[in-house]
């Protein structure tokens, strides 16, 4: 079990303006990206096929396809890197982690969506309100 | 050694840079440790170090009085001291220039280091009862094919034969793994928290969460903030 002291420190590493998003979700993105001493911001956009460890340890790994080769990225979800996600399609998925997608191509990979999701209690995007 | 805290390791968790990196980092909760007394190379000790008291004793009221779990003998070192008995007591070895910023009674918390700083780490690290070899020394075992049969897991040879007709010493082989006095050097304090007496370090420390750690100032290092 994790010590009260613990979790009190992971707390305050949590940010608070990540929208809600699942497993099977297709979310963009917004990292931001320093060259030199030039900031800039890449937007990445994928399906949501894992959700991985609790508090402010938990990540997440976005899949893509990128000119016919499958990429795969892991974020922390509440690294200060990352400068918005947005969910863009509400995913329905069965499984908890989808690395079943990796040996799918095309339509078969294709994740069946949902117009709304009913646990939903905060907005769908993290800047909308 | 100028400077040494006792204290508990809590766990790990990770810590985000302003910059966004992810710092994997070990809480521990120190002190507050109690200055019991202060040996002299003068007196009759014949060297110098600091006696900290780390943890209170249990103790409850009985007729009126304050009974604590300790006996007789052990209390009177607090008594001497005026001191509040604690539940162990720890040695600190330092110059007689450091050991006068120090005085009997005086409470030692976890802000005597600052952020940045470079630490030793002192701690009795997880025991594996008695392993073999492959687990306590990292040998690579025997081969699994070609024949092999209850030896995957041995060490090999331990010697030669009539010259010098002995095994060497120190020659690695399975026992007791785990369970000593291990120091960690060259540490490096990533944050304090003199509120909740936490120090964070950068990196790992050894033991289970749980376990009585000492924290101090490098011995070796040669950058020192």
């Amino acid at each position: 079990m994790t010590s009260p002291i613990i979790s009190a420190i992971e707390k305050k590493q949590m940010r608070s303006d990540i929208p809600d998003f699942r497993v099977g979700d297709t979310v963009r993105v917004h990292v931001n990206i320093k060259e030199g001493d030039k900031e800039r911001i890449q937007v990445y956009e994928g399906a949501v096929i894992r959700r991985s460890g609790g508090s402010s340890r938990e990540s997440f790994t976005v899949r893509k396809i990128s000119y016919g080769v499958g990429v795969e990225r892991t974020f922390p979800v509440h690294s200060p890197k990352i400068a918005k996600i947005e969910v863009v399609v509400l995913g329905n998925v069965r499984r908890a982690k989808l690395y079943y997608l990796r040996d799918l191509r095309g339509k078969a990979a294709r994740i069946k969506s949902v117009r709304t999701r009913k646990a939903f209690a905060v907005p769908v995007t993290g800047d909308a309100e | 050694m100028a400077k040494a805290i006792y204290g508990r390791k809590v766990g790990m968790t990770q810590i985000f840079t302003p910059a966004g990196d992810c710092v994997a980092v070990t809480v521990v909760k120190v002190g507050p440790c109690t200055v019991v007394r202060k040996k002299t190379a003068e007196g009759k000790d014949g060297y110098n170090a600091l006696v900290l008291g780390f943890e209170d004793v249990r103790s409850c009221e009985y007729n009126g009085e304050t009974v604590y779990k300790m006996n007789k003998p052990e209390l009177g070192v607090f008594k001497a001291a005026g001191v509040d008995p604690c539940k162990s007591i720890h040695e600190v070895r330092m110059s007689s220039a450091d050991l006068d910023k120090y005085e009997v009674g005086q409470k030692v918390n976890a802000d005597i280091f600052v952020a940045g700083e470079v630490i030793d780490v002192i701690g009795t690290s997880k025991g594996s009862g008695f392993t073999g070899v492959m687990k306590r020394h990292n040998f690579g075992g025997a081969k699994r094919s070609h024949g092999a049969h209850e030896y995957m897991r041995h060490g090999g040879s331990i010697g030669t034969t009539s010259t010098p007709g002995r095994v060497m010493k120190n020659r690695k082989m399975a026992g007791q793994c785990g369970n000593e006095r291990v120091t960690v050097q060259n540490l490096k304090v990533f944050s304090v928290d003199a509120e909740q007496n936490l120090i964070l370090v950068k990196g790992s420390i050894p033991g289970a969460n749980g376990s009585v750690v000492c924290v101090q100032d490098a011995a070796k290092s040669r950058h020192s903030l």
